[in-house]
């Protein structure tokens, strides 16, 4: 991201169908491994964390998370430090403030609209305060895994690591939270701090994604693998699994197709993440949507 | 009644005590299950909460015997979640003192069941009943659970839950997909499972058509006796709950005030407590049926 390379790849490589030899030209190259890793590292804190988002109806707000991202790397590029550092810091930040706007249900949609607008406003600022690289704009939006550099890797695999033990330290009381907060609440689950400190763990989440596929798209890799898992199995740690599972093969397909076609990666891997959401819809669409009519039903007796 | 013990009996509960036992509507005049003074459950002595400018009630003395089952009315604002919520420990008074099971609410809290207000749960929670039921028992645990012999054992309590309310059935399926008395039943469930001493419920029967009511309010009183659960109850409509209660606390105008459901259901107490013309009528078999007079007001469903 620091050097602000095309997140295309220059030139199209040849797929052979020689499953080996394509494997090794696939891994053959430190930036193509830097990337792979990079995409497992971020599909694993997204399909874990995407999970409790869509559960806990946040989806909007790890998309605002996802845009002050653009703002923090931007303003850390103006700075001269590393964009996933200010990308992580900005987020986190503001992750506390969402997440103690929680409490107010009604008001948080338009607080988190406006926070979302204005804050890609001030990252367009930032960037061309910084003498506006257009390439370095790109990246941040649209996402540029092909050119990390070590020092983002290193950041991204920290906070992931930190991201997925917060998480299974508090499984239990954030599901007992997310699924039924007065009684949780009741039963002496600290639902408030809870619930600021996930929203501070979805920020690592957004962080994570955006460095794959860019401020823009990166809240699909959140909330796209989680939502199709749950309709899939309502088992809570194999929901979890399967959302992992599907994020990854997203991630991975989408680097693999990216190294053989010339179109962006962050392309490939959101349209993956979305028809895998789409075909899990059709599929499971008999079994769940005949419930709204014998909902219906039900109401008028 | 007939009905009410039918329902239980169809949904696999049985009543401990003998319907014969119970100070029905039937005999208006008969105490309510005050041979032996029972331990207090519930202690509330000069106890007032205060909230912005005003006290919602104060100067509250009341005692619920172990074993009692008190419904709570009132009209809307008049502070009988909050009743609940100063019981549950989640609100503390402004003054005067609580008791619950001898310590300080809060204190007790795998002991006390609560089943909160609401109207149904999200459509989009994909997560089995039998998990909801589950967390009831460790959700406040940290950690993730692991198998073994404390699973196998939580999973039997769950089981047992769940039979005990009749949600055997649909134990497997996803809880947001289930009507609204099947969900009140798994709250229930959610509650029962701890073997609590208390049940507090507050309108369970709200949103809920006569039938589940009759099943719901025919469920908590048979369960309670079988147990010998202290309940308190908080419900806008008493007609499902005159067969099974042994006390009415009504709250409003800033008091509590408890009493035995023939001097607390009458035409007068009732039209005065909601500030509305309300009538007390017997039907055929001697049961209490209450109705409000304002023909523009009763279609609300």
């Amino acid at each position: 991201m620091t050097d602000g390379a095309s997140p295309v790849l220059a030139i199209a490589n040849s797929f052979s169908w020689n499953p080996v030899a394509d494997w090794q030209a696939l891994t053959g190259q430190a930036y193509m491994r830097d990337a792979l890793l990079a995409g497992t590292i971020a599909a694993a804190v997204c399909g874990v964390i995407g999970y409790f988002v869509v559960m806990r109806g946040l989806t909007f707000a790890a998309d605002a998370l996802t845009h002050i991202g653009f703002t923090g790397a931007s303003g850390a590029v103006l700075l001269g430090l590393s964009p996933v550092a200010g990308l992580l810091a900005l987020t986190m930040a503001t992750a506390v403030g969402i997440g103690a706007l929680q409490q107010r249900m009604r008001g948080r949609d338009v607080v988190t609209g406006m926070i979302l607008v204005e804050a890609l406003g001030l990252g367009v600022l930032f960037l061309r305060l910084s003498s506006g690289y257009s390439n370095q704009t790109y990246a941040l939006l649209f996402g540029n895994i092909l050119a990390l550099s070590v020092r983002d890797l290193v950041v991204l695999g920290v906070a992931g690591a930190v991201a997925l033990l917060a998480i299974a330290a508090v499984f239990r009381p954030l599901l007992f939270a997310s699924l039924d907060e007065e009684v949780a609440e009741s039963r002496g689950v600290p639902v408030r701090r809870l619930g600021i400190g996930f929203v501070v763990i979805v920020a690592i989440a957004a962080a994570a994604a955006t460095q794959v596929v860019g401020a823009l798209l990166a809240v699909i890799l959140i909330v796209a693998p989680a939502a199709s898992a749950q309709r899939l199995t309502h088992r809570p740690l194999l929901g979890i699994a399967l959302s992992v599972i599907i994020a990854l093969l997203a991630t991975w397909c989408g680097i693999a197709i990216a190294f053989w076609q010339p179109y962006p990666v962050s392309f490939f891997i959101t349209s993956l993440a979305a028809v895998v959401w789409g075909v899990t819809r059709l599929l499971t669409a008999r079994r769940f949507g005949s419930v709204t009519l014998h909902h219906a039903h039900a109401h008028a007796h | 009644m007939k009905h009410s013990v039918a329902a239980a009996d169809r949904l696999g509960t049985h009543r401990a005590t003998p319907p014969a036992d119970r100070s029905v509507s039937s005999e208006p005049g008969a105490p309510a299950r005050q041979r032996d003074p029972a331990p207090a459950a519930m202690v509330l002595r000069a106890a007032g909460v205060h909230l912005g400018d005003h006290w919602v009630w104060r100067g509250v003395d009341a005692s619920i015997a172990e074993g009692e089952f008190v419904v709570v009315l009132g009209p809307n604002g008049a502070g009988k979640t909050t009743l609940l919520r100063v019981l549950l420990g989640l609100l503390r008074l402004d003054e005067g003192g609580v008791d619950v099971l001898g310590r300080a609410p809060g204190d007790s809290r795998g002991l006390v069941g609560y089943v909160p207000q609401r109207r149904a749960l999200d459509r989009d929670l994909y997560v089995r009943a039998r998990d909801l039921v589950s967390l009831g028992v460790d959700g406040t645990r940290w950690g993730i659970a692991l198998p073994g012999a404390a699973r196998r054992a939580q999973r039997a309590l769950v089981d047992e839950a769940l039979e005990a309310v009749g949600a055997s059935a649909y134990a497997d399926r996803p809880v947001g997909h289930l009507s609204g008395g099947e969900q009140q039943r798994l709250l229930l469930a959610q509650a029962l499972v701890t073997r609590p001493r208390i049940l507090l419920l507050d309108e369970p029967m709200a949103s809920l058509d006569l039938r589940s009511q009759a099943v719901v309010s025919s469920l908590v009183s048979s369960i309670a006796r079988e147990r010998g659960i202290t309940v308190v109850l908080v419900a806008h409509d008493v007609n499902p709950l005159v067969s099974v209660l042994d006390r009415v606390a009504y709250v409003a105008r800033g008091q509590v005030t408890m009493g035995r459901p023939d001097e607390v259901i009458t035409s007068e107490r009732l039209s005065e407590l909601y500030d509305y013309p309300v009538e007390v009528l017997r039907d055929s078999r001697g049961r209490i049926v209450v109705v409000g007079l304002d023909d523009r007001e009763s279609h609300h469903d």
